[in-house]
């Protein structure tokens, strides 16, 4: 056997390899003990792929030097920032972390279109086929880039929720332009380099429109939206090279994360379509309601102490609040406490507490809170009118009756954890101002409902000191 | 048209190798806990990393005096290495966690 052709059969070994770790990895990624493990053997398998490239994709040629010294350096400088990122990150800041690194695979993408447009242009075979390939990786790839980090800035708190007026008919118009130049790009033989600079630019700007009216609140599912969409460029990347390896590691990545893009829509019983076109109508609707609505009554902490202390059962709802509070550690110590006196504790999860799904259990997974206290929202709502005292931490929208009784509420008809069948409800919260979804929330109001003002962490700090009192 | 059913029958194991990728998809993650949505996004975002290879396949045919492709070529090797080690490296820490909780 030639050496070339040997070094091309263990290329091709190693994508097929890689290709399982993928698979592999994905499916333990789904089991809470085996998650950490499929991770790491995915990453030994991009591993292996990206060194076999470089080792055996092409026969090594002495003045080739500049590009492979270009590429080891690229690996290093891109591994030096990324550890550093991904090391430092706050646990609360893992949502646009990954919106982050999501952006930059779709980058990568987009440039690796332009350099093969540009190839194409200077000679090589030219088909439709493939142009159309690297037209949609191009535009994928690019409404991924600058989709991703509107949605970082936002929920970093860089960039505000705006929208444009007519925002969907320019989206529209958008859309209408970017198929229209690539349609005529891929069919009328006509290779301009700027007019592929401008199919870029319209992409980009398509992403930023796409992302920038999108609520808060729903930025979990843009973001698994925008994880599919560089899927599904890295996969149009693996048909242009007839790459094993990208095709089904993008195409894998494209069609989880549609789904789970689905589940999440599901969770906050909203159509992705309804996500995508008609954003939170910014409370215009609820603010109707707010003529009836009752007094609002404080609950000091001396109070609250003694009312937790002397409950049989404790119910916690977490949200985004605690979260940006870094209170997961200090309400680990208030439910020691509680179980030492003998109160019986449980977290209720609502499936998008925090700004992802999942998110709030890793916060409480960090601090170390036992993971069959956490109840899922359906199960937590059953035990609902046995529970003594509801404890909201930092949660507002998950708790709001207008889900239920409100049909001219934007989250009319989304599941919440039904607090107000509890005996006793205390919410803490850092001042009346509006959840995520930008509504009123009429529980504040409800006569079981107290309210504790103040940081959260602050308030449990307290709680557990007047605890230690009693 | 003809172009396009060409391409079709050229690539017709890679298009059924998508197809059966994109059920694969579906099927692998269907049954994922909601507690394990978020590394499970995470890990996946690490996964499309691979378009990396791209990258370096574009630097590997690139002519040594073709600026352009080295500079963009170069530029996309970054980014996908900090997708690939960003992503997997912020998806253990989560995964860590989870980890510590199981003793």
């Amino acid at each position: 056997m030639n050496t070339t052709i040997l070094g091309l059969s263990i290329l091709e070994l190693s994508y097929i390899v890689a290709s399982v770790t993928f698979i592999l990895g994905l499916k333990m990624l789904s089991s809470p003990d085996k998650a950490r493990k499929g991770n790491l053997i995915a990453g030994y398998g991009m591993g292996l792929a990206i060194a076999a490239t470089i080792l055996f994709k092409e026969e090594f040629s002495a003045d080739k030097w500049l590009n492979y010294s270009l590429i080891l350096a690229g690996l290093v400088i891109g591994t030096v920032i990324g550890m550093r990122m991904a090391i430092k990150v706050k646990m609360t800041a893992m949502p646009q972390m990954v919106s982050f690194f999501n952006g930059m695979g779709g980058a990568c993408a987009g440039v690796i279109s332009l350099v093969e447009f540009d190839q194409l242009r200077h000679g090589g075979e030219i088909s439709a086929g493939m142009l159309i390939v690297i037209l949609l990786g191009l535009i994928i790839g690019s409404v991924s880039f600058s989709g991703s980090m509107i949605a970082y800035g936002k929920l970093e708190g860089k960039i505000a929720d705006k929208a444009l007026p007519a925002g969907q008919i320019i989206n529209i118009g958008l859309l209408v332009a970017i198929f229209g130049l690539a349609g005529y790009l891929a069919f009328s033989g006509h290779l301009s380099m700027p007019l592929m600079y401008t199919l870029l630019i319209l992409s980009l700007l398509y992403g930023v429109l796409f992302v920038m009216p999108i609520g808060g609140a729903d930025m979990p599912v843009v973001i698994s939206l925008l994880n599919s969409f560089t899927g599904m460029a890295a996969a149009f990347g693996g048909f242009l090279y007839g790459n094993q390896a990208m095709l089904t590691g993008g195409i894998l990545v494209g069609s989880a994360g549609t789904i789970l893009t689905v589940l999440m829509c599901t969770a906050m019983n909203r159509s992705l379509t309804n996500v995508i076109i008609g954003s939170f109508g910014g409370g215009g609707a609820a603010s109707t309601k707010s003529g009836e609505q009752g007094t609002i009554k404080e609950i000091s902490v001396t109070d609250a102490a003694i009312l937790l202390a002397y409950a049989n059962k404790v119910s916690v709802v977490p949200g985004y609040g605690l979260a940006v509070a870094q209170a997961q550690h200090t309400v680990h110590n208030l439910e020691k406490i509680l179980e030492d006196k003998g109160v019986d504790l449980n977290y209720a999860i609502h499936p998008v507490a925090g700004r992802m799904p999942g998110h709030m259990n890793v916060l409480l997974a960090e601090a170390d809170v036992p993971y069959p206290k956490l109840l899922e929202m359906e199960d937590a709502n059953e035990d609902m009118g046995s529970t003594d005292v509801v404890l909201v931490i930092g949660a507002n929208d998950v708790v709001n009756p207008a889900a239920e009784n409100d049909p001219s509420s934007p989250i009319y008809g989304m599941p919440v954890v039904k607090v107000w069948n509890a005996k006793n409800i205390i919410v803490l919260k850092r001042s009346m101002g509006k959840g995520y979804a930008g509504i009123e929330n009429e529980l504040f109001f409800h006569p079981k409902n107290r309210m504790l003002f103040g940081d959260a962490k602050d308030s449990l700090e307290k709680l557990i000191a007047e605890l230690k009192n009693l | 048209m003809e172009e396009i059913l060409s391409l079709f029958y050229e690539n017709r194991e890679f298009i059924f190798l998508i197809i059966v990728s994109i059920f694969l998809g579906i099927e692998v993650i269907s049954n994922v806990p909601a507690v394990l949505h978020t590394p499970l996004m995470s890990g996946a975002n690490a996964i499309h990393g691979v378009v990396i290879i791209g990258s370096i396949i574009i630097m590997l045919q690139a002519d040594p005096s073709n600026y352009y492709a080295l500079i963009l070529g170069f530029l996309a090797v970054i980014l996908g290495t900090l997708n690939v080690v960003g992503g997997f490296v912020v998806t253990n820490r989560m995964l860590e966690m989870f980890k510590k909780k199981a003793k």
